[in-house]
Protein backbone atom coordinates (compact mmCIF):
# COMPACT_ATOMS: atom_id res chain seq x y z
CA UNK A 1 0.00 0.00 0.00
CA UNK A 2 1.41 3.44 -0.80
CA UNK A 3 1.99 6.06 1.61
CA UNK A 4 -0.27 9.00 1.10
CA UNK A 5 1.76 12.08 2.04
CA UNK A 6 0.25 14.48 3.95
CA UNK A 7 1.77 18.13 4.39
CA UNK A 8 -0.89 20.02 5.99
CA UNK A 9 0.09 18.24 9.58
CA UNK A 10 2.45 21.03 9.29
CA UNK A 11 0.12 23.88 9.49
CA UNK A 12 -3.31 22.12 9.80
CA UNK A 13 -4.47 23.02 13.44
CA UNK A 14 -3.57 22.03 16.42
CA UNK A 15 -0.35 20.51 14.52
CA UNK A 16 1.03 23.95 13.52
CA UNK A 17 0.67 25.21 16.49
CA UNK A 18 2.46 22.16 18.52
CA UNK A 19 5.00 22.79 16.44
CA UNK A 20 5.99 26.66 17.03
CA UNK A 21 5.04 25.81 20.44
CA UNK A 22 7.71 22.84 20.75
CA UNK A 23 10.02 25.34 18.71
CA UNK A 24 9.88 28.28 21.31
CA UNK A 25 10.47 25.52 24.31
CA UNK A 26 13.59 24.86 22.44
CA UNK A 27 14.61 28.66 21.61
CA UNK A 28 14.04 28.67 25.56
CA UNK A 29 15.94 26.39 26.51
CA UNK A 30 18.80 27.32 24.36
CA UNK A 31 18.93 30.66 25.10
CA UNK A 32 18.83 29.99 28.89
CA UNK A 33 21.64 26.95 28.58
CA UNK A 34 23.46 29.24 26.71
CA UNK A 35 23.84 32.17 29.63
CA UNK A 36 24.55 29.30 32.21
CA UNK A 37 27.05 28.10 30.01
CA UNK A 38 29.04 31.20 28.43
CA UNK A 39 29.20 32.44 32.22
CA UNK A 40 30.43 29.58 33.95
CA UNK A 41 32.26 28.38 30.95
CA UNK A 42 34.65 31.30 31.15
CA UNK A 43 34.78 31.04 35.07
CA UNK A 44 36.03 27.50 34.96
CA UNK A 45 37.75 27.77 32.04
CA UNK A 46 39.79 30.84 33.59
CA UNK A 47 39.91 29.24 36.70
CA UNK A 48 42.09 26.35 34.97
CA UNK A 49 45.12 28.72 34.16
CA UNK A 50 45.12 31.04 37.47
CA UNK A 51 48.11 30.80 39.63
CA UNK A 52 45.96 29.16 42.27
CA UNK A 53 46.46 25.37 41.91
CA UNK A 54 43.78 24.49 44.14
CA UNK A 55 41.48 26.23 41.94
CA UNK A 56 42.90 24.81 39.49
CA UNK A 57 42.51 21.77 40.31
CA UNK A 58 38.99 22.26 40.86
CA UNK A 59 38.30 23.36 37.34
CA UNK A 60 40.11 20.47 35.42
CA UNK A 61 37.89 18.45 37.40
CA UNK A 62 34.67 19.85 36.74
CA UNK A 63 35.78 20.25 33.26
CA UNK A 64 36.90 16.29 32.74
CA UNK A 65 34.10 15.24 34.79
CA UNK A 66 31.39 17.00 32.71
CA UNK A 67 32.83 16.12 29.10
CA UNK A 68 34.00 12.36 29.39
CA UNK A 69 30.21 11.78 30.36
CA UNK A 70 27.15 11.07 27.80
CA UNK A 71 25.41 14.29 27.84
CA UNK A 72 22.22 11.52 28.08
CA UNK A 73 23.04 10.03 30.98
CA UNK A 74 24.14 13.23 32.73
CA UNK A 75 20.37 14.57 31.76
CA UNK A 76 18.89 11.12 33.11
CA UNK A 77 21.03 11.77 36.33
CA UNK A 78 19.94 14.86 36.93
CA UNK A 79 15.77 14.24 36.68
CA UNK A 80 16.08 10.97 38.52
CA UNK A 81 18.87 11.47 41.33
CA UNK A 82 19.25 14.60 41.23
CA UNK A 83 16.34 16.20 43.67
CA UNK A 84 17.57 13.24 45.99
CA UNK A 85 20.46 14.94 46.09
CA UNK A 86 19.03 17.85 48.27
CA UNK A 87 18.00 15.23 51.16
CA UNK A 88 14.28 14.30 52.16
CA UNK A 89 12.07 17.25 52.26
CA UNK A 90 14.11 19.66 49.64
CA UNK A 91 14.15 16.96 47.42
CA UNK A 92 10.21 16.20 47.61
CA UNK A 93 9.70 19.48 47.65
CA UNK A 94 11.83 20.22 44.42
CA UNK A 95 9.52 16.88 43.02
CA UNK A 96 6.50 19.11 43.45
CA UNK A 97 7.76 21.95 40.85
CA UNK A 98 5.70 22.18 37.81
CA UNK A 99 7.76 21.76 34.67
CA UNK A 100 10.79 20.58 36.73
CA UNK A 101 12.24 18.40 33.38
CA UNK A 102 11.96 21.79 31.47
CA UNK A 103 14.42 23.62 34.14
CA UNK A 104 16.52 20.36 34.58
CA UNK A 105 16.69 20.27 30.70
CA UNK A 106 18.53 24.02 30.93
CA UNK A 107 20.37 23.43 34.29
CA UNK A 108 21.65 20.04 32.70
CA UNK A 109 22.71 21.66 29.51
CA UNK A 110 23.76 24.47 30.76
CA UNK A 111 26.32 23.37 32.94
CA UNK A 112 27.83 20.36 30.43
CA UNK A 113 28.07 22.86 27.85
CA UNK A 114 30.15 24.96 29.99
CA UNK A 115 32.66 22.33 30.28
CA UNK A 116 32.95 22.28 26.17
CA UNK A 117 33.02 26.47 26.81
CA UNK A 118 35.89 25.97 29.10
CA UNK A 119 38.46 23.99 27.29
CA UNK A 120 37.61 26.70 24.55
CA UNK A 121 38.61 29.55 26.90
CA UNK A 122 41.46 27.41 27.50
CA UNK A 123 42.99 27.37 24.51
CA UNK A 124 42.00 30.99 23.75
CA UNK A 125 44.57 31.37 26.98
CA UNK A 126 46.97 29.72 25.41
CA UNK A 127 47.07 31.30 21.62
CA UNK A 128 47.83 34.94 23.54
CA UNK A 129 51.67 35.38 24.22
CA UNK A 130 53.39 34.93 27.52
CA UNK A 131 54.27 38.36 27.22
CA UNK A 132 50.95 39.96 26.95
CA UNK A 133 50.25 38.51 29.78
CA UNK A 134 53.49 40.43 31.34
CA UNK A 135 53.22 43.53 29.32
CA UNK A 136 49.24 43.94 31.35
CA UNK A 137 50.96 43.35 35.02
CA UNK A 138 53.82 45.05 34.29
CA UNK A 139 51.28 48.32 34.18
CA UNK A 140 50.17 47.30 37.73
CA UNK A 141 47.21 45.36 37.34
CA UNK A 142 46.15 42.28 39.22
CA UNK A 143 45.69 38.94 38.19
CA UNK A 144 41.93 39.65 38.37
CA UNK A 145 42.23 42.98 36.73
CA UNK A 146 44.61 41.37 33.86
CA UNK A 147 41.65 38.72 32.95
CA UNK A 148 38.88 40.76 33.74
CA UNK A 149 40.14 43.95 31.72
CA UNK A 150 42.18 42.05 28.85
CA UNK A 151 42.93 38.75 28.56
CA UNK A 152 38.96 37.60 28.68
CA UNK A 153 37.84 40.39 26.02
CA UNK A 154 40.40 39.27 24.04
CA UNK A 155 40.58 35.38 24.51
CA UNK A 156 36.38 35.22 23.82
CA UNK A 157 37.17 37.20 20.77
CA UNK A 158 39.53 34.56 19.57
CA UNK A 159 37.14 31.64 20.08
CA UNK A 160 33.92 33.50 18.85
CA UNK A 161 34.31 30.77 15.53
CA UNK A 162 34.04 27.97 17.78
CA UNK A 163 31.84 29.24 20.47
CA UNK A 164 29.57 29.72 17.62
CA UNK A 165 29.75 25.64 17.19
CA UNK A 166 28.61 25.56 20.76
CA UNK A 167 25.56 27.62 20.54
CA UNK A 168 23.90 26.09 17.25
CA UNK A 169 25.07 22.38 19.02
CA UNK A 170 23.05 23.77 22.44
CA UNK A 171 20.07 23.98 20.54
CA UNK A 172 20.53 20.54 18.59
CA UNK A 173 21.24 18.85 22.21
CA UNK A 174 18.27 20.45 23.61
CA UNK A 175 16.40 17.76 21.17
CA UNK A 176 17.41 15.12 24.13
CA UNK A 177 15.12 16.89 26.56
CA UNK A 178 12.56 15.25 25.03
CA UNK A 179 14.10 12.01 26.63
CA UNK A 180 12.58 13.10 29.76
CA UNK A 181 9.07 14.80 28.92
CA UNK A 182 10.21 18.06 28.02
CA UNK A 183 7.58 19.53 25.09
CA UNK A 184 10.34 20.75 23.00
CA UNK A 185 10.27 20.78 18.79
CA UNK A 186 11.59 16.95 18.31
CA UNK A 187 9.05 15.94 20.96
CA UNK A 188 5.95 18.05 18.85
CA UNK A 189 6.95 16.29 16.10
CA UNK A 190 6.42 12.74 17.60
CA UNK A 191 3.44 13.77 18.94
CA UNK A 192 2.26 14.72 15.62
CA UNK A 193 3.32 11.73 14.61
CA UNK A 194 1.55 9.29 17.30
CA UNK A 195 -1.20 11.09 16.49
CA UNK A 196 -2.19 11.43 12.52
CA UNK A 197 0.24 8.66 11.77
CA UNK A 198 2.35 11.37 9.76
CA UNK A 199 5.55 11.23 11.45
CA UNK A 200 7.48 11.26 7.98
CA UNK A 201 6.07 14.64 7.23
CA UNK A 202 6.58 16.05 10.97
CA UNK A 203 9.77 15.05 11.42
CA UNK A 204 10.77 16.76 8.01
CA UNK A 205 9.04 19.86 9.00
CA UNK A 206 11.35 19.87 12.44
CA UNK A 207 14.52 19.39 10.58
CA UNK A 208 13.41 22.60 8.68
CA UNK A 209 12.67 24.37 11.73
CA UNK A 210 16.44 23.42 13.04
CA UNK A 211 17.98 23.95 9.68
CA UNK A 212 16.33 27.93 9.72
CA UNK A 213 17.21 28.07 13.70
CA UNK A 214 20.17 27.47 13.16
CA UNK A 215 21.16 29.38 10.09
CA UNK A 216 19.54 32.04 11.92
CA UNK A 217 21.93 31.69 14.75
CA UNK A 218 24.79 31.79 12.49
CA UNK A 219 23.44 34.72 11.18
CA UNK A 220 23.66 36.84 14.45
CA UNK A 221 26.90 35.08 15.65
CA UNK A 222 28.26 35.73 12.30
CA UNK A 223 27.41 39.61 13.10
CA UNK A 224 28.87 39.37 16.29
CA UNK A 225 31.80 38.50 15.17
CA UNK A 226 32.43 41.35 12.39
CA UNK A 227 31.23 43.72 15.32
CA UNK A 228 34.04 42.19 17.89
CA UNK A 229 36.53 41.41 15.31
CA UNK A 230 40.75 42.43 16.03
CA UNK A 231 41.65 44.59 13.47
CA UNK A 232 44.71 42.66 11.95
CA UNK A 233 43.57 39.62 12.43
CA UNK A 234 41.75 37.60 9.45
CA UNK A 235 38.28 37.67 9.54
CA UNK A 236 35.00 36.46 7.33
CA UNK B 1 67.23 53.07 44.30
CA UNK B 2 67.59 49.27 42.89
CA UNK B 3 69.55 47.04 44.99
CA UNK B 4 70.38 43.29 43.02
CA UNK B 5 72.29 41.71 45.41
CA UNK B 6 73.98 38.23 44.57
CA UNK B 7 70.91 37.20 42.71
CA UNK B 8 70.80 33.51 40.94
CA UNK B 9 67.97 32.17 39.06
CA UNK B 10 67.28 28.64 37.80
CA UNK B 11 65.37 27.47 35.22
CA UNK B 12 65.04 23.53 35.95
CA UNK B 13 68.67 22.86 36.47
CA UNK B 14 70.06 25.54 34.29
CA UNK B 15 71.48 28.47 36.14
CA UNK B 16 70.23 31.52 34.04
CA UNK B 17 71.66 34.08 36.35
CA UNK B 18 74.65 33.49 38.55
CA UNK B 19 75.09 35.81 41.74
CA UNK B 20 74.33 39.20 40.19
CA UNK B 21 75.08 42.24 41.81
CA UNK B 22 74.10 45.41 41.03
CA UNK B 23 73.13 49.10 42.04
CA UNK B 24 71.16 51.50 39.85
CA UNK B 25 70.84 55.23 41.35
CA UNK B 26 67.77 57.50 40.83
CA UNK B 27 67.86 59.24 37.78
CA UNK B 28 70.58 56.94 36.32
CA UNK B 29 70.62 55.07 32.36
CA UNK B 30 71.93 51.44 33.02
CA UNK B 31 72.49 49.52 29.39
CA UNK B 32 72.40 45.91 29.56
CA UNK B 33 74.10 43.91 26.58
CA UNK B 34 75.33 40.42 25.83
CA UNK B 35 74.67 37.65 23.14
CA UNK B 36 71.37 35.67 23.31
CA UNK B 37 70.74 33.62 26.19
CA UNK B 38 73.22 35.51 28.52
CA UNK B 39 70.23 36.20 31.29
CA UNK B 40 69.29 40.03 30.08
CA UNK B 41 66.00 40.02 29.92
CA UNK B 42 65.38 37.20 32.53
CA UNK B 43 67.47 39.82 34.97
CA UNK B 44 65.27 42.87 33.65
CA UNK B 45 61.87 40.27 34.17
CA UNK B 46 63.02 39.85 38.24
CA UNK B 47 63.36 43.61 38.86
CA UNK B 48 59.54 43.66 38.46
CA UNK B 49 58.68 40.38 40.06
CA UNK B 50 57.47 38.87 36.66
CA UNK B 51 59.81 36.15 37.07
CA UNK B 52 60.85 34.46 40.32
CA UNK B 53 64.50 34.30 41.41
CA UNK B 54 65.98 31.67 44.40
CA UNK B 55 68.58 33.17 45.76
CA UNK B 56 70.01 36.87 47.02
CA UNK B 57 67.88 39.65 46.99
CA UNK B 58 66.82 42.73 44.73
CA UNK B 59 65.69 45.51 46.71
CA UNK B 60 63.35 48.28 45.64
CA UNK B 61 63.36 51.90 47.30
CA UNK B 62 63.86 49.64 50.12
CA UNK B 63 60.85 47.14 49.09
CA UNK B 64 62.58 43.03 48.62
CA UNK B 65 61.06 41.72 45.70
CA UNK B 66 61.36 38.26 47.46
CA UNK B 67 59.74 38.68 51.27
CA UNK B 68 56.20 37.72 51.02
CA UNK B 69 54.99 40.74 52.85
CA UNK B 70 55.63 42.90 49.54
CA UNK B 71 52.89 43.54 47.47
CA UNK B 72 54.24 43.15 44.02
CA UNK B 73 51.28 44.76 42.06
CA UNK B 74 51.57 47.64 44.13
CA UNK B 75 55.09 47.68 43.83
CA UNK B 76 55.04 47.27 39.53
CA UNK B 77 52.93 50.30 39.75
CA UNK B 78 56.32 52.68 39.88
CA UNK B 79 58.26 50.18 37.14
CA UNK B 80 56.84 50.32 33.66
CA UNK B 81 58.22 47.63 31.21
CA UNK B 82 58.41 48.31 27.31
CA UNK B 83 58.55 44.61 25.22
CA UNK B 84 60.21 44.05 22.08
CA UNK B 85 57.23 43.06 20.04
CA UNK B 86 55.49 45.89 21.84
CA UNK B 87 52.63 43.75 23.52
CA UNK B 88 49.59 46.26 22.97
CA UNK B 89 46.16 45.02 23.45
CA UNK B 90 45.11 44.31 20.01
CA UNK B 91 41.69 44.76 20.35
CA UNK B 92 41.48 47.86 22.11
CA UNK B 93 42.32 51.85 20.49
CA UNK B 94 45.69 53.19 21.29
CA UNK B 95 43.88 55.46 24.13
CA UNK B 96 42.67 52.47 25.64
CA UNK B 97 45.65 50.69 25.75
CA UNK B 98 46.90 53.78 27.57
CA UNK B 99 43.77 54.75 29.31
CA UNK B 100 43.44 51.27 31.23
CA UNK B 101 46.06 50.72 33.80
CA UNK B 102 45.15 54.09 34.90
CA UNK B 103 41.54 54.35 35.22
CA UNK B 104 41.85 50.52 36.89
CA UNK B 105 44.53 50.67 39.12
CA UNK B 106 44.82 54.58 40.28
CA UNK B 107 41.20 54.66 39.57
CA UNK B 108 41.47 58.59 37.47
CA UNK B 109 38.60 59.27 35.55
CA UNK B 110 38.09 58.26 32.39
CA UNK B 111 38.29 62.10 31.47
CA UNK B 112 41.66 62.74 33.39
CA UNK B 113 43.17 59.54 32.05
CA UNK B 114 42.77 60.61 28.89
CA UNK B 115 43.72 64.14 29.05
CA UNK B 116 47.03 62.48 30.33
CA UNK B 117 47.06 60.21 27.68
CA UNK B 118 46.78 62.51 25.21
CA UNK B 119 50.03 64.67 26.34
CA UNK B 120 51.64 61.65 26.44
CA UNK B 121 50.81 60.51 22.93
CA UNK B 122 51.88 63.90 21.98
CA UNK B 123 55.05 63.29 23.75
CA UNK B 124 55.72 60.62 21.58
CA UNK B 125 55.24 62.34 18.41
CA UNK B 126 51.38 60.40 17.18
CA UNK B 127 48.68 62.36 18.94
CA UNK B 128 46.59 61.70 15.79
CA UNK B 129 46.65 58.16 16.31
CA UNK B 130 44.89 57.98 19.60
CA UNK B 131 41.63 56.23 17.95
CA UNK B 132 43.16 54.15 15.83
CA UNK B 133 44.00 49.86 16.44
CA UNK B 134 47.20 48.82 16.98
CA UNK B 135 47.48 46.93 13.74
CA UNK B 136 46.94 50.00 11.95
CA UNK B 137 50.25 51.44 13.35
CA UNK B 138 53.57 51.13 12.67
CA UNK B 139 56.42 48.89 14.92
CA UNK B 140 57.84 52.22 15.42
CA UNK B 141 54.60 53.97 16.27
CA UNK B 142 53.18 50.61 18.39
CA UNK B 143 56.56 50.70 20.01
CA UNK B 144 55.76 54.10 20.84
CA UNK B 145 52.34 53.79 21.74
CA UNK B 146 54.03 51.17 24.39
CA UNK B 147 56.08 53.84 25.99
CA UNK B 148 53.01 56.10 26.65
CA UNK B 149 51.14 53.41 27.89
CA UNK B 150 53.94 52.79 30.52
CA UNK B 151 54.54 56.30 30.85
CA UNK B 152 50.65 56.70 31.65
CA UNK B 153 51.41 55.15 34.75
CA UNK B 154 53.91 58.05 36.22
CA UNK B 155 56.49 55.71 36.90
CA UNK B 156 59.58 55.88 38.83
CA UNK B 157 61.31 53.25 36.77
CA UNK B 158 61.32 52.25 33.37
CA UNK B 159 62.39 48.57 32.28
CA UNK B 160 63.58 48.28 28.29
CA UNK B 161 63.49 45.04 26.85
CA UNK B 162 65.15 45.14 23.63
CA UNK B 163 62.62 47.75 22.74
CA UNK B 164 63.99 48.54 19.13
CA UNK B 165 65.07 44.21 18.14
CA UNK B 166 61.98 43.96 16.32
CA UNK B 167 61.80 47.32 14.46
CA UNK B 168 63.16 48.17 10.69
CA UNK B 169 65.68 50.02 10.56
CA UNK B 170 64.12 53.50 9.91
CA UNK B 171 62.07 53.43 12.27
CA UNK B 172 64.46 52.24 15.45
CA UNK B 173 65.68 56.52 15.33
CA UNK B 174 61.75 57.11 16.30
CA UNK B 175 61.86 54.88 19.18
CA UNK B 176 65.35 56.15 20.54
CA UNK B 177 64.58 59.51 20.46
CA UNK B 178 61.90 59.11 22.78
CA UNK B 179 64.30 57.36 24.88
CA UNK B 180 66.79 59.70 24.79
CA UNK B 181 64.47 62.13 25.75
CA UNK B 182 63.42 60.13 28.95
CA UNK B 183 66.73 59.43 29.78
CA UNK B 184 67.50 63.35 30.04
CA UNK B 185 64.98 64.36 31.69
CA UNK B 186 66.19 61.93 34.44
CA UNK B 187 63.70 59.15 34.20
CA UNK B 188 65.53 56.07 36.04
CA UNK B 189 66.46 53.40 33.08
CA UNK B 190 67.24 49.87 32.68
CA UNK B 191 67.49 49.32 28.81
CA UNK B 192 68.14 45.80 27.50
CA UNK B 193 69.60 46.75 23.67
CA UNK B 194 72.64 46.43 21.46
CA UNK B 195 72.20 50.02 20.43
CA UNK B 196 75.74 50.94 21.03
CA UNK B 197 75.42 54.79 19.69
CA UNK B 198 72.22 54.85 22.50
CA UNK B 199 74.31 53.37 24.82
CA UNK B 200 77.18 55.98 24.21
CA UNK B 201 74.94 58.68 23.98
CA UNK B 202 72.98 58.28 27.54
CA UNK B 203 74.35 54.98 29.47
CA UNK B 204 75.52 56.02 32.99
CA UNK B 205 76.37 52.45 33.47
CA UNK B 206 76.58 49.96 30.82
CA UNK B 207 76.97 46.10 31.66
CA UNK B 208 77.79 43.03 30.08
CA UNK B 209 76.69 39.88 30.63
CA UNK B 210 77.37 36.61 29.07
CA UNK B 211 76.64 33.10 30.48
CA UNK B 212 74.54 34.21 33.38
CA UNK B 213 77.30 36.84 34.87
CA UNK B 214 78.19 40.41 34.49
CA UNK B 215 81.48 39.74 33.04
CA UNK B 216 82.27 43.11 32.27
CA UNK B 217 80.96 47.06 33.50
CA UNK B 218 81.90 50.16 31.83
CA UNK B 219 80.66 54.08 32.82
CA UNK B 220 82.55 55.61 29.36
CA UNK B 221 84.14 55.58 26.37
CA UNK B 222 86.34 52.95 27.23
CA UNK B 223 84.21 50.21 27.66
CA UNK B 224 83.56 50.38 23.58
CA UNK B 225 87.14 51.12 22.82
CA UNK B 226 89.46 49.37 25.54
CA UNK B 227 87.17 46.72 26.97
CA UNK B 228 89.19 44.53 28.94
CA UNK B 229 87.38 40.95 29.06
CA UNK B 230 87.67 38.86 25.68
CA UNK B 231 84.57 38.24 25.31
CA UNK B 232 83.21 41.89 25.52
CA UNK B 233 85.53 42.42 22.32
CA UNK B 234 84.46 39.82 20.93
CA UNK B 235 81.22 40.60 21.18
CA UNK B 236 81.80 44.64 20.61
CA UNK B 237 83.80 43.41 17.59
CA UNK B 238 80.92 42.61 16.33
CA UNK B 239 77.76 44.67 16.61
CA UNK B 240 80.27 47.56 16.29
CA UNK B 241 81.26 47.57 12.69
Amino acid sequence: MAYNFDWSVLWRQPYGMWLLQGLWVTIKIGFLAWIIALSLGIVIGTLRVTPWKFLRLFSSAYTELFRNIPFLVQLFFWYYAGPMLLGDRLGHYVNQIMGLNYYVAIFALGIYTASRVAEHMRAGFASIGKEQYQAVLSTGMTQFQMYRYVIIPYALRIILPPLTTEFLTIFKNSSIAMTIGVAELTFMSYRIDAETFHGLEATTGAMFIYLLLGLTVVRIMGFIESKFKIPGMIGR
Amino acid sequence: MIEIKNVSKWFGDFQVLKDINETIQKGQTMVICGPSGSGKSTLLRCINGLEPYQKGEIIVDGESLSDPKTNLYKLRQKIGMVFQRFELYPHMTVLKNITLAPMKVLKKSKKEAEKKAMELLERVGIPDKAHEYPANLSGGQQQRVAIARSLAMEPEYMLFDEPTSALDPEMINEVLDVMVDLAKEGMTMIVVTHEMGFAREVADEIIFMDEGRIIERGSDEEFFTNPKNERTKLFLSQILV
